[in-house]
């Protein structure tokens, strides 16, 4: 039965994730950007209160919800789980400060790899730590098939050589789950993740990227250099399956984890839309509704078509996060989220600096950083362009080497 | 918004764990913990405290859910609404448009198809189980998928029988449903729009005047479906300081019927209805028999559900039609779909339109759960107001020559979505 509210069982986990972000993050919000690097401890304190959670399957945190525990019973069940629960909290949290949700400890985007695929042991040994994601290189961004690091076979270990850039916790995190290849020749087939231990010898942090925004989050560039790790570590088969299949069962996580992402602009997009109402209701400027449509003032209307815009992002989203928890395939609808809310997060967030004036400008304000973070939510987990195209080729039904 | 006690304790957890002051006792580990119960303890509370005090007041209903499935029967509605869209009203749409009319014999198999029972219960002999706001957008929307003018033809008479339903009082929704569930497909129309800039549906400037035991009805009415033929209209006049609703016969002296032609929608017939000084009874007045005066704002919220709906199948039309001519179309030696100028529009049409559909189908749900939907219909069709007529544009774009020509039917689209925004009333769920 179409429905498309929020249901109640849902609301005291999203009730709590806003009283973190206004009580908790807003405060620290400036702090944690100006002071790019620093590790911000109050997070610590936060991780425990959110573990107190953790047991209740109702909050996994920014990656590890990947893996919904409660499944439907049967066809005609309908449910709302892990998926939809996590966005409505990442969508309060980044209404808060999505900088310092992306570096909150245990909410790496690691962990949502680890989650899918990880087996028992690894779950044991791995469970409970902090996991970032190491894919993007310096010669392969959007190509993931593209990456150049290798994971050589030497005895009960794997051997890693290469690079990655652009390591979201990086720095912080206990874990990194590191993209290689363990046949070059091999094409993306052969491309497989290990879990590589924080100090491991032969890994190496190189340096902190300073970055436009999110500076709470640090940004890592790390080399490996005949970087040895237990055989075990590798996440999934390892053998070199069909072309298409090891590549699309790493490349599914994105099914959930970009849901996630549209959710972290919908609440960057929310913060600045609800901020500017407030900057507008002083100046005596109100949206209106239920009347037409083509009159009142010009900054009013502008307000109802920026609210407009964020409605549609976010049920994009929770639609998204919907299929995900019922397991119906969501690869285009996933994209579809991210892609409408990532552009409309960037258009919303610089939309209300401008017309905020001097106001949205200056530091004094903080819509001026959430024009700056929402800029990376257009970028990282598969830019707009990269969106677009898994859209168009799914719904035209084309392959990778017909629409490039 | 949020739990006071929650609130409270998490600026004082900030300001502690910003301190060091944990760490400098050794007690951080322990801190951690007690923060970790705490909140457990918290959640399962507010869970708690979120379930117990039922309103007894209230029914409660089945078990709310997000849910984007549409019930079984709704699902053969739409179904069967969509082979009929695809049939009988995609080939008929084109020379509809030029007769500036319906084609008698579509309304004849719309009638047999029982299109107006649909939306009526069976109390009032209609075949609806049940009024359901969603039901008149799914179906709204599979009409609009064979052809937008012809769908706002076909609702017309429909959408006089909700603002009956929703706004009559019993004697009118008796008589009322069994004119419009006579012989035939039988035509009717809500006229609501007026010809201002800036229109507020909500203050008509068509004025109602008691005179004796009747009302005397004086004001001009634009883009009114089926006008040609309508045996009867809903009129919205201000009454008092109030809008109300006027069933007005089209017999009556002092109304005077003119074609419009428009852009768009040229099957719907739509035609300019002049009140004036027409003198209708007292039962004439949608609701004489209540007390409370007619909630005109669900009159507009509920207008906006059902274009939002037929504007979304319209552009789901679009986007069928531009797949398939441009994975047809050849040019430098492959489909132009392989080319990402091409291909992102039509994913920028996927993408709109999904969300034009979810925002649609949200208010007409609240409407539905009796939840308040002003806002909610407002954004929707804002939005859709937005999208709509874009995708018009970027249909006919990407057939190039071929969009303007009417040989496809892009160019019509082009021309039907344009009304999304400007067709205030006239349609209702």
């Amino acid at each position: 039965m179409i429905d498309l509210e929020i249901p109640r069982k849902l609301r005291p986990l999203a009730e709590l994730a806003a009283a973190v972000a206004d009580g908790y993050f807003r405060p620290i919000s400036r702090k944690y950007d100006r002071a790019e690097h620093d590790y911000p401890k109050e997070l610590d304190m936060l991780q425990a209160a959110f573990g107190g959670l953790q047991g209740k399957e109702q909050m996994q945190g920014a990656g590890a919800g990947a893996s919904s525990k409660r499944e439907p019973r049967d066809e005609s069940e309908v449910v709302n789980g892990a998926n939809m629960s996590t966005c409505l909290g990442i969508t309060e949290l980044s209404r808060g400060d999505v900088g310092l949700l992306l570096t909150m400890p245990g909410q790496g985007l690691g962990n949502a790899a680890i989650a899918a695929v990880a087996d028992e042991d690894q779950r044991r040994r791995f469970g409970g730590k902090w996991a970032a994601m190491a894919i993007t290189e310096p010669g392969a961004g959007s190509d993931s098939a593209a990456i150049r690091t290798t994971a050589r076979r030497d005895g009960d270990e794997w051997v890693l050589n290469g690079e990655k850039i652009y390591v979201t916790c990086g720095q912080r995190a206990d874990l990194i789950v590191v993209w290689a290849s363990i046949d070059p020749g091999a094409g993306r087939a052969a491309i497989k993740s290990f879990v590589v231990e924080q100090g491991t010898p032969g890994m190496e942090i190189v340096r902190l990227d300073h970055k436009m925004g999110i500076r709470a989050s640090d940004t890592a560039v790390i080399a490996f250099t005949d970087c040895r790790i237990p055989r075990k570590n590798l996440l999934g088969s390892e053998e070199i399956a069909s072309a298409s299949k090891g590549f699309a069962g790493v490349m599914r996580t994105f099914d959930n984890t970009r849901p996630m992402v549209a959710a972290m602009a919908v609440g960057v997009a929310r913060a600045a839309l609800e901020r500017l109402a407030e900057l507008l209701a002083e100046a005596g400027v109100k949206p209106r509704y239920g009347g037409s449509l083509h009159s009142g003032s010009q900054l009013g209307s502008e307000l109802v078509r920026m609210e407009a815009e964020l409605e549609a992002s976010r049920l994009l989203m929770l639609e998204a996060a919907w299929m995900a928890d019922n397991r119906k395939p969501n690869s285009v609808q996933a994209s579809m989220s991210k892609a409408k809310a990532a552009r409309v997060g960037n258009e919303l967030t610089l939309r209300a600096v401008e017309l905020a004036g001097a106001a949205g400008y200056g530091e004094d304000e903080l819509l001026e950083k959430w024009a700056r973070d929402s800029k990376i939510l257009d970028i990282f987990e598969g830019t707009q362009q990269i969106q677009m195209l898994i859209i168009a080729r799914r719904i035209l039904g084309k392959r990778s080497s017909e629409l490039k | 918004m949020s739990n006071p006690v929650i609130r409270g304790g998490l600026r004082l957890l900030n300001a502690f764990a910003a301190s060091g002051l944990a760490e400098e006792y050794g007690v951080e580990d322990r801190a951690k913990e007690l923060v970790s119960r705490a909140t457990s303890l918290g959640i399962d509370l507010m869970g708690r405290v979120g379930r117990r005090p039922r309103d007894d007041s209230k029914p409660q209903g089945p078990k709310r859910r997000f849910d984007l499935t549409p019930t079984e029967s709704q699902d053969l509605l739409r179904s069967t609404l969509r082979r009929f869209a695809l049939e009988v009203l995609r080939p008929e749409a084109e020379k509809a448009d030029v007769a500036m009319r319906p084609p008698a014999d579509v309304l004849d198999m719309a009638a047999d198809l029982g299109l107006t029972e649909l939306f009526v219960p069976e109390e009032y002999g209609g075949a609806a189980e049940e009024r359901s706001p969603v039901t008149t957008a799914l179906i709204a929307e599979a009409l609009g998928y064979g052809d937008m003018g012809l769908g706002a033809a076909l609702l017309a008479p429909a959408s006089v029988a909700h603002l009956v339903l929703d706004h009559g009082d019993e004697a009118q929704k008796e008589a009322l449903c069994a004119r419009l569930l006579g012989d035939g497909f039988v035509p009717a129309a809500a006229a609501l729009l007026e010809p201002r800039i800036g229109f507020d549906p909500r203050k008509p400037k068509t004025k109602a005047k008691r005179d004796g035991g009747g009302y005397r009805l004086q004001g001009e009415k634009v883009m009114v479906p089926l006008g040609e033929t309508a045996e009867l209209f809903v009129v919205s006049a201000q009454l008092g300081g109030d809008a109300r609703l006027f069933v007005v016969d089209r017999g009556l002296e002092g109304v005077e019927i003119t074609p419009q032609p428009t852009m768009g929608l040229r099957a719907a017939n739509l035609c300019k209805v002049e009140l004036r000084g027409v003198r209708v009874g007292k039962d004439a007045l949608l609701g004489a028999g209540l007390e409370a005066p007619t909630d005109h704002q669900r009159v507009v919220d509920l207008g906006r559900v059902a274009w939002g709906a037929l504007a979304v199948g319209q552009c789901e039309a679009v986007l069928d039609y531009v797949k398939e001519y441009c994975n047809d179309r050849i040019a430098f030696g492959e489909p132009i779909s392989h080319r990402q100028a091409v291909a992102f529009l039509v994913a920028d049409i996927a993408i709109e339109t999904e969300a034009m559909r979810l925002l649609v189908w949200r208010a007409a749900a609240r409407a539905e759960r009796g939840l308040p939907m002003t806002q909610h219909a407002h954004l929707a069709a804002v939005q859709c107001a937005r999208y709509a007529p874009k995708i018009g544009t970027d249909g006919v774009q990407l057939l190039g020559g071929a969009g303007f020509v009417r040989e496809h039917p892009v160019e019509r689209w082009y021309r039907h979505l344009r009304a999304m925004g400007i067709m205030e009333g006239g349609l209702s769920a």
